[in-house]
């Protein structure tokens, strides 16, 4: 090591920034329209008679709010802080690409947003948008794939960090899944109606594919990249097994390509596919878990650390809620069991557990760590209420999934209930009301996730507000100098 | 950066050498457990895609050793529902509607199947327990629009009202004020002629005016005292429930401009014995006669 010339590089943290806080806002967002709609469906006279809230078009806005604009804004944005720092490099291509990107893929949100409650949907999910705002995303997303790329490209580090190959996988991945799955034909060029060009069964399996993918990319591959920055970071120790990493990330991308078609079991999609959908889910239990050892095992040795940092906790429990996740999708993927669970809120309650025990808690720890650095603040303004979030929104998690579980295996054994005559015991409005009382106990959950973010928010208004988390003097605090690194070393 | 590979002290274990903002990563091996049940599972992966159809040709695909098929699956399970109920259901088809419920035995049947029947198909528009709503009669009152003989409801159930079937039941009330036949004065009157029909209700002022126009033009399918006219599915006028709503507002709309409403033929999608079910089951409700 020679000695040190102090160039510092000035990271371009204003984008990350401005992605922190379009993700706050977002969340806010995203849950209060979850509160809203869960409350729609354990009492359908909250749609007050207006179409534009209705549950069919709120949806939509609740899940393209949770995952795209809560999870892709921090996604994004922690993805170019992280590809900066483990490139020794700036951000390429300048704050006005940067700029772009943010502002561009802020106004998607807005645009499909917008569209969904005036009724416009291509009836795919998590894929909604219709052709024109489509084409705008495409745009939107080659400028950020030509930024990570030309950020590692001109990296000066020798190696490509782990982080980075899941964060090139999920840009390049989500590419090709939305450019194949939104090929539609307009009405006209001044319409935003739109068919697809797929029919049938092959219009079903490619819309699985893209949206298991979505999952397996997006929510799973995206944010393990921030997995494999925040926890090493917060925890302050290596990560557990290079080797693992490498074997875990190819079996990961090579088996949940093929995956889809556990999403369409007893459908009119071929027999060979459901097989196929099926062993490659099953093979990818392993491949899934990697990621969770890898996570967890990067503790051992700071496991004090989850005592004292709350915000480490919520990293750590997200680890957690993942390696659930990706066991119980493997079991629903099994035909047998899903002849039971198809259909049924089984099914919405493992999606949240994914999304809200997962996505969002590694997010919050993202945030927790983030928001101090970026704003040059000593640290968090309290970690007892991050605390507090911590035990409300696990307490909501916890709510929401036990009652999905029950309502979902009591709706699949009441549908295939049989008499003794041989008819049908249970008719379907009755299975409706009987999950009632779950469908509360789900709202509860989804009221104290929400509160839990209103806590986050003002904590992380007042980290960045308060006095009390002023850097003093030349005190450096726990993140360094004003974004600088020494280069050269 | 040059390689460095130093020792962990926690773990034992040797680091990479590599380095990212202050990041390192240990060379710890794959764990044993992990490796194992990975290859297990895809060993199994194979031996199950061996089992089942699992790979596609051009013009077929390998439907594997155990010759499975969803196809065959579903007709399998579906035949043996039906063989399940095959005896009793056969009874139903074969004994008059009228002689279901002398027999115990196959009157609870009747009444199961009739029962999940309704629940799944009918109470969408006919509310449950046959309640009714706004636009779709109530069956469980003995205002039938068609009749409330198991033979009638059975009918009805078949071939539906309106349904575009040739042995549907038809009618088709006049629009008398969109085609102009009546003035919007009569109209008026006979509305609040017909309101004054209903027990308990505040006379309207054109009562007496009302009458005639009654007289003159709705006798025919309602009655001469608006009793109604199962024949030609003229409905009764002195009923509680009105089948387009009991407002003065609803009934000059109904006159001025008619809703005709429709119920499908069961008998593409139910069997015969099943929609005898529904028939009894419906008449059993409160208003069968």
């Amino acid at each position: 090591m020679a000695e040190p010339m102090q160039v510092p590089i000035q990271y371009n943290e204003a984008v990350v920034r401005k992605f922190v806080i379009a993700s706050v806002f977002w969340a806010v967002v995203a849950f209060l329209v979850g509160v809203y709609i869960a409350a729609e469906l354990a009492w359908p006279e909250a749609n007050l008679g207006f179409s534009f809230i209705n549950f069919g078009r709120l949806r939509p806005v609740h899940t393209s709010g949770a995952i795209f604009a809560f999870g892709g804004s921090i996604l994004i944005g922690s993805s170019l802080y992280i590809v900066q720092r483990t490139c020794r490099a700036r951000l390429f291509g300048g704050e006005a690409l940067a700029d772009f990107l943010f502002w561009g893929y802020q106004f998607f949100i807005v645009m499909a947003a917008l569209s969904y409650v005036m009724g416009y949907s291509q009836g795919q999910e998590y894929a909604e948008p219709e052709w024109h705002i489509d084409l705008w995303l495409t745009i939107v997303w080659v400028i950020y794939a030509i930024i990570f790329v030309g950020t590692l490209l001109k990296r000066e580090e020798p190696h490509i960090y782990v982080a980075n190959w899941f964060l090139l996988a999920f840009i390049l991945t989500i590419a090709v899944l939305h450019l194949v799955n939104n090929a539609a034909v307009p009405i006209s060029m001044y319409s935003a109606k739109s068919y697809a060009v797929y029919a049938g069964v092959q219009s079903a399996l490619i819309q699985w594919w893209y949206g298991h993918n979505a999952v397996g990319f997006f929510l799973t591959a995206g944010f393990l990249g921030m997995m494999y920055y925040f926890i090493p970071k917060q925890a302050d120790r290596p990560i557990y097994s290079y080797r693992l990493s490498v074997v875990h990330f190819w079996s990961l991308v090579f088996m949940y390509i093929w995956a889809g078609p556990h999403h369409l079991h007893y459908t009119s999609l071929p027999d060979w596919t459901q097989t196929l959908g099926m062993v490659f889910s099953l093979m990818l239990w392993m491949p899934s878990w990697g990621g969770m050892i890898n996570g967890l095992m990067t503790l051992s040795g700071a496991w004090d650390k989850l005592r004292t940092n709350p915000a480490l906790r919520f990293s750590v429990t997200a680890v957690g809620f993942y390696g659930m996740s990706t066991f119980e999708g493997p079991v629903l993927s099994i035909r047998d069991v899903n002849a039971l669970a198809h259909y049924t809120d089984w099914v919405v309650g493992h999606v949240h557990s994914g999304t809200l025990g997962w996505n969002a808690f590694i997010s919050f720890g993202a945030i927790y760590y983030l928001v101090p650095a970026l704003w040059k603040r000593s640290g968090l303004y309290s970690n007892r209420l991050v605390a507090w979030h911590y035990w409300i929104s696990t307490l909501g998690i916890v709510l929401y999934i036990s009652s999905m579980w029950v309502a979902g295996i009591m709706q699949g054994l009441m549908w295939r209930a049989y008499d003794a005559f041989g008819f049908l015991q249970y008719s379907f409005a009755e299975s409706v009301n009987a999950v009632h009382p779950y469908y509360v106990i789900r709202w509860m959950g989804g009221v104290m996730f929400f509160v839990g973010a209103l806590i986050m928010v003002y904590n992380l208004v007042m980290t960045v507000r308060s006095p009390s988390t002023n850097l003093s003097g030349s005190d450096a605090g726990q993140f360094g100098a004003a974004g600088a690194v020494v280069a050269g070393e | 950066m040059p390689t460095k590979i130093e020792k962990d002290v926690i773990s034992g274990r040797d680091t990479t050498g590599h380095e990212w903002d202050g990041l390192k990563e240990l060379n710890t091996p794959l764990p044993k457990w992990w490796l194992y049940t990975l290859i297990v599972i895809c060993i199994w992966g194979v031996g199950y895609a061996i089992v089942r159809p699992s790979v596609p040709g051009l013009f077929s695909y390998y439907h594997g050793t155990s010759g499975f098929s969803t196809r065959a699956q579903v007709t399998a399970d579906v035949a043996a529902i039906a063989a399940g109920r095959a005896g009793s259901m056969d009874k139903i088809k074969a004994t008059p509607i009228e002689k279901i419920g002398q027999d115990p035995q196959l009157q609870a049947v009747a009444m199961t199947a009739g029962r999940i029947t309704f629940a799944n198909n009918c109470q969408p528009c006919h509310g449950a327990g046959g309640g009714g709503r706004p636009g779709y009669p109530t069956l469980a009152s003995d205002s039938w629009i068609w009749g409330g003989k198991l033979a009638e409801i059975q009918q009805t159930i078949t071939y539906g009202i309106r349904s575009g079937h040739p042995d549907a039941r038809v009618n088709q009330m006049p629009r008398f004020g969109a085609d102009g036949i009546l003035k919007p004065a009569e109209i008026d009157a006979a509305a609040d002629f017909v309101l004054s029909l209903r027990a308990g209700t505040k006379p309207g002022p054109n009562v007496a005016a009302g009458a005639k126009v009654f007289a003159e033009n709705c006798v025919a399918c309602h009655g001469e005292k608006g009793e109604g006219n199962r024949e030609v599915g003229g409905p009764n006028l002195h009923s509680a429930v009105h089948l387009y709503g009991d407002s003065k507002e609803a009934v000059v709309a109904q006159i001025s401009n008619p809703r005709q409403g429709v119920m499908p033929n069961w008998n593409t999608r139910l069997d015969a014995a099943t929609i005898k079910s529904v028939a009894f089951y419906v008449h059993s409700l409160g208003g069968g006669q």
